[in-house]
């Protein structure tokens, strides 16, 4: 009986753990570089990152099947390694990548604006390389926007519905995460399964929003000392 | 024209439209909940039924039958539901949500094992599903949609329910069972006869037992919490009729008494 509750748990903290952390090196690592883009392309690439927060989630998991599937050119390329995606747990990463990166990318982008060239400057006149500059003066600057954006993925990857069930479907014990479980529990009318499923949920998003709040005073501090 | 006055104008007309939306004229409506299998033709007879009542606004609604029993029980208007199994009409009359003596059997189907149509694993059976190139078999929610419900007693008949378990993707309808296997992305698929009709992408490999297939039937009763029964007990009367029995017979359906 417990498995019914703690499979989708599982599956779902791991989903948003792996998502989450893709989100963040790729979503800094985009960041930091349209932060201080000035090309013609500014405005294009900008949209197309934020794209998958404003598009319905459907049309975001549509996109991915197409992409994929067997049928779709990932899916071919993939098909010849011998693998496959749709329906498995790696669509629910992917999905719920997706669809959380935008926030990542904004948040962190925005705190990236906001630190002074000047400062950055002065490292580098001090003989810091870029990579040195990053990591000690723009990242500790930029940090409350950046563990802002990285919640605010999680959140997003915890509570992805639409792509997630159209790409990775309801296989339980593999793709059935919390809000696909949910869903099934619904249908299938067990109203208590689906009641349990939300208090997890729910504790969930109370404890990681309590850990940020505490883990942004903390390095801000530590930072502006 | 001031760009202000734009603005009020086209919120004012938006207003209207959406007022209007809801000002529909029609004498009678009759709600129909019908699972999602029967989309094609209950188009179609419904068109027939208003060329027939033009006064009658027939809105119908297609979900798996356990979507649409826990609709009516949550009380979604529907005044007549068809469902691609006793259980979920069962379950309905135990709670008395359903006139008793206007539950009929309509229809008859028989359920079917599908493959993509390019498929090469050389499934020819439900107990071929056991073998180490199937990776995907889609099924129905059993819980919620019938045919589901009736894979899942076929592998449980043929002991391969363990074995399978791990591979199966379980879809929210039957339509979305043949959309994985069209699109190949699962490697076989149950659905009824009728579905798998309406797709060329894919072929059929095998029927389900006997047993399973006469339990198959579609019985169809007028919701007791309906708005309106003489125009619903009408609607329920032409779907007996035999104009709509030649529109399900076209679409492969088995008629009651036909």
């Amino acid at each position: 009986m417990m498995e019914t509750y703690l499979s989708p748990l599982y599956i779902s903290l791991s989903t948003v753990f792996t998502a989450t952390v893709i989100t963040f090196f790729t979503g800094i690592a985009a960041a930091r570089w349209m932060a201080r883009y000035q090309g013609q392309m500014r405005d294009f690439i900008d949209g197309i990152l934020i794209l998958p927060l404003v598009l319905p989630p459907t049309v975001v998991g549509l996109g991915l099947l197409m992409l994929f599937g067997k049928h779709g050119p990932v899916g071919q390329m993939l098909l010849l390694l011998g693998a496959t995606v749709v329906f498995s747990w790696p669509a629910t990463v992917i999905a719920a990548t997706v669809v959380a990166f935008p926030l990542m990318y904004m948040n962190a982008r925005g705190a990236f604006e906001q630190v002074d060239i000047n400062v950055e400057n002065a490292a580098r006149t001090l003989g810091a390389n870029e990579w040195r500059v990053f990591w000690s003066v723009t990242l500790p600057l930029a940090w409350p926007g950046v563990a802002a954006g990285a919640v605010l993925a999680f959140a997003r990857a915890l509570g992805e519905f639409g792509a997630t069930l159209m790409l990775a479907g309801y296989i339980p014990g593999k793709t059935a995460t919390i809000p696909v479980a949910i869903y099934f529990a619904v249908q299938d009318g067990d109203m208590n399964q689906a009641l349990v499923l939300v208090v997890i949920v729910l504790f969930i998003v109370f404890a990681s929003l309590g850990a940020l709040a505490y883990f942004k005073s903390k390095t801000y501090k530590a930072v502006t000392v | 024209m001031d760009s202000r006055y734009a603005v009020y104008l086209s919120i004012f007309l938006l207003l209207i439209v959406f007022l209007c939306s809801g000002c529909s004229t029609s004498a009678a409506t009759v709600n129909v909940s019908a699972g999602a299998g029967l989309t094609e033709a209950m188009s179609e007879i419904n068109l027939l039924y208003k060329y027939q009542q033009p006064d009658v606004a027939v809105v119908a609604n297609f979900a798996a039958a356990g979507t649409l029993q826990q609709q009516i029980e949550n009380g979604a208007p529907a005044d007549v539901f068809i469902s691609p199994s006793s259980k979920h009409m069962d379950m309905l009359q135990a709670k008395h949500l359903i006139i008793e003596n206007t539950r009929r059997d309509l229809l008859f189907n028989k359920v079917v094992l599908i493959v993509p149509g390019d498929s090469t694993l050389g499934i020819s059976g439900f107990k071929d599903l056991t073998g180490d190139m199937v990776k995907k078999v889609a099924i129905g929610d059993p819980e919620s949609v019938p045919v589901g419900m009736y894979a899942q007693e076929i592998f449980m008949e043929y002991g391969i329910m363990d074995a399978l378990k791990s591979r199966l993707v379980l879809a929210g309808t039957v339509r979305q069972v043949l959309q994985y296997v069209e699109s190949s992305n699962v490697d076989a698929g149950v659905v009824f006869m009728t579905d798998a009709k309406t797709s060329p992408d894919v072929r059929i490999v095998a029927n389900a037992p006997d047993f399973i297939n006469s339990k198959v039937v579609y019985p169809v009763a007028i919701i007791d919490t309906g708005k309106d029964r003489t125009a619903a007990a009408d609607y329920q009367e032409f779907l007996f009729s035999s104009q709509a029995g030649s529109v399900f017979e076209k679409y492969g359906f088995g008629v009651i008494g036909r």
